[in-house]
């Protein structure tokens, strides 16, 4: 019985000196190249961040375009981590950065409990995100499109969506959206577009809804087999996320911004990146410095899957405004 | 391979019999067989460009880092679990009545509810209480909370399978509660459970690609990212299917190993009153009769 | 609580899709269980194998996999399933393997007699097992049955990652729109409970009811 034991401790701990040898590369690390050593107001998000050297960034991992991790070297690339680096630029050249993977639905979280430090993720502002975390920017106004094969000709507009089978992410501005500009399609919600499109190939859907440039790259990446629609339905303006309150952050991101918009990197960055799946530059949005909080809004948000209760949730979702901090 | 247990020697007309009906199903599984190889022929599902990335070490090293990830929160998940179903079972078997309760009734809450619910729970429901919890934790925690129940329930059948006679004889000879326990019932109620334990610990590892859900970058969520970059998602997750079961074939392997040894070491009828010798499950079926859940 | 109550409806269509998909999935798990433990004690060498093949491949292989696998998988050769059947199939398959396991080891628990005796009697392999042993077997591993549909009930939340509307899908959407987890996750804990607590006593009261009395 000893010896045998003995083998079985050997057998797990065999196990487990393999699994840590197999290494925590959850993250993805990268050094911001340029920018001068300013110093930061005590106190502040930029101070601390600097004081450490390194920041926590919430990106999108598998998004062409903006947030895409390439299993061969394990970085993460895209128009959101350029923007990102050229933040972080500004606060030390030499802050490290952990690109930390958020999907849709656990961007605020990841904010208010303090995961990562900012997130630049497809993240459309909006009054009922304000209430629970702020933004700096936009950095780009998407607008939401559809994506349908490239040989179908019935999608011509958002209406033609009711009773069709349509995919988008849990979580998303593009879900709600859809619920109120075509309430009777059926909706297909899985946690990443890349599985939308991929719902799209196998037949399952007929359309996948959200912000044009993401579907720009999903279209990129099908090679022909899918098309944008081109009839956008809503401007959905992309902010970065900070925590509730930080407003001397947000103003140092807001400023960040309106400097790279002047001096080209913005733009260069927009080519190296959506550029390069086959958007054309357009000019930068105007920074928004709002100062109060908007009051929640009071249309009800879309509820998964088929018609539950909106009316009883969006009582339920305002309550919420009250509890958030 | 297991002999048939319901004939006997057969006649030679039976087996005349059986060989032609081996003839025909076995024409019958190759010619399916060939069906669904002929139809991912044609799909082009098993060109070789589709393969290829597999073949690479920078993605086979990415999808190994993630079967590592795997096995790390599967360890971490089993020793809390072991930990937490010792527990349970010691007590539920207190002499306390509150205390059997409480553990009955913490046993029966954590054996009734999903894994995944669990786990959306460790990781949103413990954030929103300002709980920063990775996802590799709030994973490792939700399976130890859900294991851990299930083990102590096993712990508990092998305890109370135990013949009387062996605590009363060893309160006869002079030991206090605690060390009949330890040196008596546990050892003895260990072994006889080796085999539930381990099938359990197998669905653990399983289990561990719940992990997906939360972010956590185990094998599968791995293999989504490589099946979308490369565009071969069919290929990568039966190449991760594979890996799966392979690991969990050896884990059986090496316990149904082990059950075989200590049978013969102890009698046959020390562990389980089953004729299928080699059978894993089917001795933590028999073996386990008290424990209800056995996956 | 306010956020559980004010959103019952959810609750009650998620545990009804559940419920359904738990009881679709059940069957086609018994059938497949049975088909597989037949397979496995049959005289037939190719059944033999094919029968350890399914059981051992399905048996080691995660459930999410599977679910991947049929899901994204099939339609790659043009097979494609709505998700709720998607989910009864994998679902049912994979139970399936669980339960042809336990059913083969109630055959071992058939006295070698009874089968003896019912061959000598003239009866056929299929005759054996359907009308003596499948009926003693099964009596005898009530029980583990019984795990295995509380099992089975726990893992169709799974089938919430293809979009199955099930109690979990609707719950995490009603916690992620809310932002309200900890009472809608326990709402949720509560109505899985409701469902495995009184069918672990129902299949304890039948499994006494049915028990040989030797």
């Amino acid at each position: 019985m000893k010896h045998r034991l003995g083998k079985l401790f050997l057998l797990v701990g065999l196990v487990a000196v393999i699994a840590a040898g197999c290494g925590d590369d959850k993250k993805t690390t990268t050094t911001a190249s340029s920018g001068a050593g300013t110093s930061f107001a005590a106190g502040t998000t930029m101070a601390r961040i600097q004081q450490a050297g390194r920041i926590k960034i919430g990106v999108k991992f598998d998004q062409p375009g903006f947030g895409l991790k390439n299993p061969t070297n394990g970085q993460v690339e895209g128009f959101d981590v350029e923007i990102a680096k050229l933040i972080v630029a500004a606060i030390g050249p030499n802050v490290q950065i952990d690109f930390v993977e958020s999907v849709s639905k656990n961007r605020e979280p990841f904010l208010q409990d303090g995961t990562v430090d900012m997130v630049v993720a497809t993240y459309t502002i909006n009054d009922t995100r304000k209430q629970v975390v702020d933004f700096a920017g936009p950095y780009f106004v998407a607008r939401q499109d559809i994506m349908v094969k490239k040989d179908d000709t019935a999608i011509k507009s958002v209406t033609d969506l009711n009773g069709k089978k349509v995919c988008t992410v849990k979580g998303s501005t593009s879900e709600k959206n859809l619920a109120a500009k075509a309430p009777s399609a059926e909706v297909t919600l899985f946690d990443t577009y890349s599985q939308c499109a991929e719902a799209m190939t196998d037949g399952r859907v007929v359309a996948v809804t959200t912000d044009n440039t993401i579907l720009a790259g999903l279209v990129q990446a099908s090679s022909g087999a899918f098309k944008l629609v081109e009839a956008p339905f809503s401007d959905e303006p992309y902010g970065i996320g900070v925590k509730k309150g930080d407003d001397a952050f947000r103003t140092f991101i807001n400023d960040r911004l309106e400097a790279i918009f002047g001096n080209g990197d913005w733009a260069k960055a927009f080519e190296k990146t959506l550029g390069a799946i086959g958007l054309k530059t357009p000019a930068p949005p105007k920074v928004d410095r709002y100062t109060a909080t908007p009051p929640a809004p009071t249309t009800a948000p879309a509820s998964g899957g088929s018609g539950s209760s909106s009316s009883s949730s969006s009582s339920s979702s305002g309550s919420t405004t009250t509890t958030a901090n | 391979m297991t002999a048939p247990v319901l004939a006997d020697a057969l006649g030679p007309r039976a087996r005349r019999k059986v060989l032609i009906a081996s003839v025909v199903t076995g024409a019958a599984l190759a010619a399916l067989l060939g069906v669904a190889v002929q139809r991912l022929v044609d799909k082009g599902q098993l060109e070789w460009a589709r393969w290829e990335p597999l073949t690479q070490w920078s993605v086979l090293k990415f999808l190994l880092g993630g079967l590592g990830d795997t096995l790390r929160a599967a360890f971490a998940g089993m020793t809390l679990a072991l930990l937490i179903g010792a527990a349970l079972a010691l007590l539920r078997l207190a002499q306390t009545a509150v205390v059997r309760w409480l553990a009955t009734a913490w046993t029966e809450f954590f054996r009734g509810v999903p894994l995944l619910l669990l786990i959306f729970f460790s990781y949103s429901g413990l954030r929103q209480y300002g709980i920063d919890i990775s996802p590799f934790r709030a994973l490792v925690l939700a399976l130890a909370l859900y294991n851990g129940a299930m083990l102590g329930e096993i712990f508990r059948a092998g305890i109370l399978s135990l013949d009387r006679g062996q605590t009363e004889a060893a309160y006869a000879i002079g030991l206090s509660y605690w060390q009949a326990m330890l040196q008596v019932v546990i050892p003895q109620a260990a072994r006889r459970m080796t085999p539930a334990i381990v099938s359990q610990l197998i669905t653990l590892l399983k289990d561990t690609s719940l992990g997906f859900v939360i972010t956590y970058e185990e094998l599968l969520r791995r293999s989504r990212s490589t099946g979308e970059f490369f565009r071969n998602p069919l290929q990568v997750t039966v190449f991760v299917a594979v890996l799966y079961i392979a690991v969990n074939f050896t884990l059986s392997r090496i316990a149904r190993r082990l059950e075989v040894r200590q049978r013969r070491r102890l009698g046959a009828g020390a562990i389980a009153t089953t004729t299928g010798v080699e059978d894993l499950a089917v001795v933590s079926v028999s073996a386990a009769a008290a424990v209800r859940d056995d996956h | 609580m306010d956020v559980v109550l004010d959103n019952l409806d959810v609750f009650i269509a998620g545990l009804r899709t559940t419920v359904g998909l738990t009881l679709l999935s059940y069957a086609v798990a018994l059938g497949v269980g049975i088909v597989i433990a037949a397979c496995r004690v049959s005289p037939i060498p190719p059944l033999r194998w094919a029968g350890v093949f399914y059981v051992e491949t399905v048996r080691n292989t995660p459930l999410t996999v599977l679910f991947v696998l049929f899901f994204f998988g099939l339609p790659k050769v043009d097979i494609l399933f709505e998700p709720f059947p998607t989910a009864v199939i994998v679902l049912g398959g994979y139970t399936g393997a669980f339960v042809a396991e336990t059913v083969r080891s109630g055959i071992n628990t058939v006295s070698r007699g009874q089968a003896e005796a019912a061959r000598s009697l003239g009866l056929t392999f299929p005759q054996v097992l359907r009308i003596v042993v499948l009926p003693q077997a099964l009596r005898s591993v009530v029980g583990p049955l019984g795990g295995l549909f509380i099992a089975l009930t726990k893992n169709s939340s799974i089938a919430a990652i293809i979009s199955v509307s099930e109690l979990v899908f609707r719950t995490d959407n009603l916690a992620n729109e809310t932002a309200r987890a900890v009472p809608v996750y326990l709402g949720a804990a509560v109505a899985y409970l409701l469902v495995t607590i009184p069918s672990g006593v129902a299949f304890r009261a039948l499994e006494r009811r049915v028990a040989f009395r030797r």
